[in-house]
This record gives C-alpha cells, sequence and structure tokens, in this order.
C-alpha cells in the first residue's frame, strides 16, 4: 500500500510540474507584456525596458519559468500587479472563506446526495427515484449563475429570509459569516447532489443484487436491518471516492457562485484578477487550485485503493 | 463464424425496441423535443425575431411582457425576446462546434491510443492525465483571459478542453472490442489495419460516443453559458445569454425579467440536453455500459 501511495504521489507531482508548465505559458502568451501593463500605455519604451530588466523579464523563458516555480514552491508568490500586495497572504485569506464556503456545502450535498441516491435504488425505476433522478439531473445541469441567482429572486429578494449579497469582509470569523455562507453553500450543493445521489444508487443497487443480499433476504431478516447491516455497509463505502473526486465539479462551481453572490473566495478573486490582467496572481491562483485538485485526486485514488485492493495489483 | 460480418452497431429491430422503451420516459422525449426545437430556434430564430437585437429605444426601456414585447425590455430598451432568439444561434454553433472538434480528436486519439497499445497509448493517456489535471473552467479562463474571448477562441477553447474525456472513453471500447473473436477473425483473414480500426471497432465505438458527445454538449452549453457570465464569452454588441444574465444583475429588483427569460432559456435548454443526453443511454446502451 505504501509503495502504491508513493507511486501516486510520485504521478501527481510529475502531473503538477507539467500543469505548471502549461499555466506559467499560458499566462505569459499575453499579447504585451507584464512591465506594458504595469505602466500603462502611456509609459515611454524606457521606462517599460528598465521595469523589464528589474522584473527579470528580459531573460529567457526558460529562465524565468523555473525561477517563478522555485520561488512558488518556497513560498515567496510575488507582488500583485494590480494592488501591489503580496500575492501569498492574499490567496491565503481568500482559500480560507473559499474553504468555508466549500465545508458548509459538502456538509449539505453529501448526506442529502446520498439519502436520495439509496432511496432512489431502493424503489429502483419506480416513481420516486425517476423523480429523484430528473429533479437531481436538472439542477445538476443549470450553471450555478442561474441557479444561484433563481435562488436570490425567491428566498433573498422575496421573502427578504437572508442576505442576497455575500460581499464580506474578506477576513470575517466563521460565526459571523455563516449566514452569508447559506445561500452560495445551497447553490453549489444543487449541482455536486446529482452527482453524489447518482453514484450512491448505482452502488447500492449493485449491492442490492449481489448473492449476500439476497441470502439475507432470505434468512428472513427484516428489510430495514438487510438495509443497515448489509446493503448500506457495502455501498457507502465507493461514496466516499465520489466525494473525493467530485471535488473538481465543487472548484469549478465555487468559481462561478461566489462571483454570483460576490463572496470573497478564491474563486472571485481569480475572475477578478483575469479582469485585470494581473498575471502573478492569476498564476499563483491556478497553482493552487490545480494543487488542491490534484492531491483531492490523489486521496480518492488511495480510497479506492484501501477499499478495493484488487486495484493496487495493476497500478 | 458469424463475427466474420462487421459487428453493426444498433440493428433495426433493437432501434424499435429502444424507442418503445422510449415511451416510458417522457423526460428523455420531452429532452428531445426541447432540443430540436431550440436547434430549430438557432436555424431561423435571428430571420423571424420581431426586431433587431441591437435595436434601442431608450423610452421603452425596462417594460415588463407585453404583445409587443413577448419578454419585456432591457435597460436599453432592447426586446429580449429577439435577443434571446438572435444569441441562441451563438449557444448552438460554439457549443456545438467545440463538442464535434473535442468529438473527432478525441475519437482519433482514443482510437490511436487503444489499438497501438505500449507507449503510444502510456504517452498519449499521460498527456491526457496533465490536461484533466487543470479544472475545465480554471483553464477555459486563463486561456481565454489571455487571448481573448472570440467565437474562434472559445469553439477551439471548448474542443481542446474536452479531448481527454472523449478519447477516454474511446480508449476503453477499442480496448474491450480488440480482443474480441471478430477482430482476431480479422486479423487472421489478413485485413489491414485500416480496415480492422474502421470496420470493425468503429462501428462498435459509435454508440457509446454518440452518448458521451451528446454529454459534451451538455457540458459546452454549461460551460460557454458560465464563460459568457464571467465575462469571457462572445462580446457585445453580441447578445451573449450568460452576458445577458450577468447585466440584469443591476436591474434585479426592478426589472427582474431582464435576467429571469435569459437564465430560465439556459436552464430549459441545458436541462433537455441532459435529458436527451440521458435517453440516448438508455436507448444506445441498454445494458448500462460504462464510460
Amino acid at each position: 500500500m505504501i509503495a502504491y501511495i508513493l507511486r501516486r504521489l510520485g504521478m501527481i507531482l510529475l502531473t503538477l510540474l507539467a500543469a505548471s508548465i502549461i499555466i506559467f505559458s499560458v499566462t505569459q502568451l499575453l499579447p504585451g507584456d507584464v512591465a506594458q501593463v504595469i505602466l500603462g500605455q502611456f509609459a515611454t519604451p524606457e521606462a517599460v525596458a528598465n521595469l523589464r530588466a528589474e522584473l527579470g523579464l528580459d531573460r529567457p523563458i526558460v529562465v524565468q519559468y523555473f525561477d517563478w516555480l522555485i520561488r512558488f514552491i518556497q513560498g515567496d508568490w510575488g507582488t500583485s500587479m494590480v494592488s501591489r500586495m503580496e500575492v501569498r497572504p492574499m490567496v491565503m485569506a481568500r482559500l480560507r472563506n473559499s474553504l468555508m464556503l466549500a465545508s458548509v456545502a459538502i456538509l449539505m450535498y453529501v448526506p442529502l446526495g446520498i439519502l436520495l441516491g439509496v432511496i432512489s435504488a431502493i424503489k429502483e425505476d419506480g416513481m420516486a427515484d425517476q423523480l429523484i433522478s430528473g429533479i437531481s439531473m436538472a439542477f445538476a445541469g443549470l450553471p450555478e449563475f442561474v441557479t444561484g441567482l433563481l435562488l436570490i429572486g425567491l428566498l433573498a429578494v422575496s421573502f427578504d429570509f437572508l442576505p442576497a449579497n455575500s460581499s464580506i469582509e474578506p477576513d470575517t470569523p466563521f460565526r459571523e459569516a455563516f449566514q452569508y455562507l447559506i445561500l452560495p453553500a445551497i447553490t453549489v450543493s444543487l449541482t455536486s447532489l446529482g452527482y453524489i445521489s447518482r453514484m450512491t444508487r448505482s452502488s447500492t443497487i449493485d449491492v442490492l443484487r449481489s448473492d449476500y443480499t439476497r441470502a439475507a433476504d432470505m434468512k428472513g431478516l427484516p428489510r430495514w436491518q438487510v438495509l443497515t447491516k448489509h446493503v448500506l455497509r457495502n455501498s457507502l463505502l465507493p461514496t466516499v471516492t465520489v466525494v473525493a473526486l467530485g471535488i473538481g465539479w465543487l472548484i469549478g462551481g465555487l468559481i462561478v457562485t461566489e462571483s454570483v453572490f460576490g463572496y470573497p473566495g478564491i474563486g472571485r478573486l481569480l475572475v477578478y484578477s483575469i479582469q485585470r490582467r494581473d498575471v502573478i496572481s492569476i498564476q499563483a491562483i491556478s497553482m493552487v487550485i490545480v494543487t488542491i485538485y490534484s492531491f483531492s485526486n490523489l486521496i480518492a485514488d488511495i480510497l479506492y485503493g484501501i477499499l478495493n485492493p484488487r486495484i493496487r495489483l495493476g497500478g | 463464424m458469424q463475427s466474420a460480418q462487421p459487428a453493426k452497431p444498433v440493428p433495426a429491430s433493437r432501434m424499435a425496441r429502444a424507442f418503445k422503451r422510449l415511451r416510458r420516459y417522457p423526460a428523455t422525449l420531452f429532452g428531445f423535443a426541447v432540443v430540436g426545437i431550440f436547434f430549430l430556434m438557432a436555424i431561423f430564430g435571428p430571420m423571424v425575431a420581431p426586431y433587431k437585437f441591437s435595436d434601442q429605444k431608450l423610452i421603452n426601456k425596462l417594460k415588463p411582457a407585453s404583445a409587443e414585447h413577448l419578454f419585456g425590455t432591457d435597460q436599453f430598451g432592447r426586446d429580449i425576446f429577439s435577443r434571446i432568439l438572435t444569441g441562441s444561434r451563438d449557444v448552438f454553433s460554439i457549443a456545438g462546434s467545440g463538442t464535434v472538434l473535442a468529438v473527432l480528436l478525441g475519437l482519433t486519439l482514443g482510437l490511436l491510443s487503444g489499438y497501438l497499445g505500449g507507449m503510444a497509448d502510456e504517452f498519449l493517456m499521460r498527456l491526457m492525465d496533465v490536461l484533466l489535471s487543470i479544472p475545465p473552467l480554471l483553464l477555459a479562463m486563463i486561456i481565454l483571459g489571455t487571448v481573448g474571448p472570440s467565437r474562434l477562441n472559445i469553439v477551439l477553447v471548448v474542443g481542446f478542453l474536452y479531448i481527454p474525456m472523449v478519447s477516454r472513453v474511446v480508449r476503453s471500447v477499442v480496448l474491450d472490442i480488440k480482443t474480441r473473436e471478430f477482430v482476431e477473425a480479422a486479423k487472421m483473414r489478413g485485413e489491414s489495419n485500416f480496415y480492422i480500426l474502421f470496420r470493425e471497432i468503429l462501428p462498435n465505438v459509435l454508440p457509446p460516443l454518440a452518448v458521451e458527445a451528446s454529454m459534451r454538449f451538455s457540458y459546452s452549453i454549461f460551460l460557454v453559458a458560465s464563460l459568457g457570465f464571467l465575462g469571457l464569452g462572445v462580446q457585445p454588441p453580441s447578445p451573449d445569454w450568460g452576458m445577458m444574465v450577468s447585466e440584469g444583475r443591476t436591474w434585479f429588483n426592478l426589472a427582474p425579467w431582464v435576467l429571469l427569460y435569459p437564465a430560465g432559456t439556459i436552464a430549459l435548454l441545458v436541462v433537455g440536453v441532459a435529458f436527451m443526453s440521458d435517453g440516448l443511454r438508455r436507448m444506445l446502451l441498454p445494458g448500462g455500459v460504462s464510460n
């Protein structure tokens, strides 16, 4: 198992390296260059050349890449071209907010998704199943800005029930931020809910059809006991993996949702930085997101390996 | 040996049974109907739109729905119904072309990867892993933020982003098919690789590929609409649905319809495509073939 984890970890590091090359080269493709963006279009050519030299932009691109990568790993993420502030503390503060939002969302959609998935599986192809899969599929397909705005219209504007705007101060403590997290968390949840319930449904159906479930049924055990002791115990294990795999969805959802609600998370910062063409911030934010994404995939792989030992042999 | 005959993907009788099954799923019928209507809208919409999408009449701004303006007017007095009709062409052509591009490239890479195996397979799949290591929306945003969101760029980005998903599906089917008897038989008959790939393997790849393509189409619409909302879609004055929603936020309290009609349209189309895709899966992959 250790060897398996190490091999996966090595793979992830290689992938991250490749991803960093993609991120760096894509953001460096900017027409015009960073020095020009910082100084504005009316800067004299000498001033631009000076700043280029100061920022090291006159060096070969490969040298610039390795310099950037090494600094990033060491924790020196540079200074924002727009706000002139250190990028790392800014990104970290926003990351904390995104994690708060993500946690509230996960606590909403994982239990609910499992519940709906199990109900669907028990009533396979019945009315409840079709209704649940239809509705959750519809929500899974809806972009977050559509559901988010519909929720704002319904709960915030019509009933004045919850705050429609979540643009709180970036360093608000969780307790105070909580009420601003509810609508965005519901929005993110609606997209991921269908995924969890669909996966739970199919793994539960598999277990329901298994020989040991039939055996338990035939022994005359009460239905609920078969369900809790034999079915759920086995069918819910894969769902753990599904949750980790779903982090990719969640990240995409957060970027849009934070923009809808003006919530100061890392996704909102990314959108803002792209609008301002703040390359330094874009690079740092992208690297942080890709790292989180890769490690959640690694965790999914490891959990899957633990739960399903056969997979390790193949590798 | 009956397997000498190239495997036909879906025989007529299976098709008929598939349609019979379809009737039991009203959601699927709904999905096909919605996609059909939107498809017609994309072709004829801009021609039959009652107003030009850019016609401004400031006197008429932020008017609710009426006989004159079916969905009301926006902050510039433009007819929202006409703007949605006109915008449908961009949504369909951009998400559609992006999907077609991803399917063609993904099919090619998947066939090669699965059929050749060995080093080529390993290399291509690791390359796909790298692409998959960046969340699609993030990659789309940084690329379009850099090169600028023109129609062509959005199509290329969508096509490029979804290559890995398509090629993985194709590859897994190829790996499964290439050890079957009818492929072995064709090899023993001395058929060329070209023949085996296109006459023996491809027909079996098509049903799962069609299902995958329809799913990619729904994700593409999702992605293109989200990019539009974030300001990285087709630029004004073109009526981009996502951007219409984004701009409508300013007038939400005063004139919610400015936002609600385009948002509702996106919702209807996306849900329609999702239901259609689910229906295709039921029809073409009755055994519940995995991806």
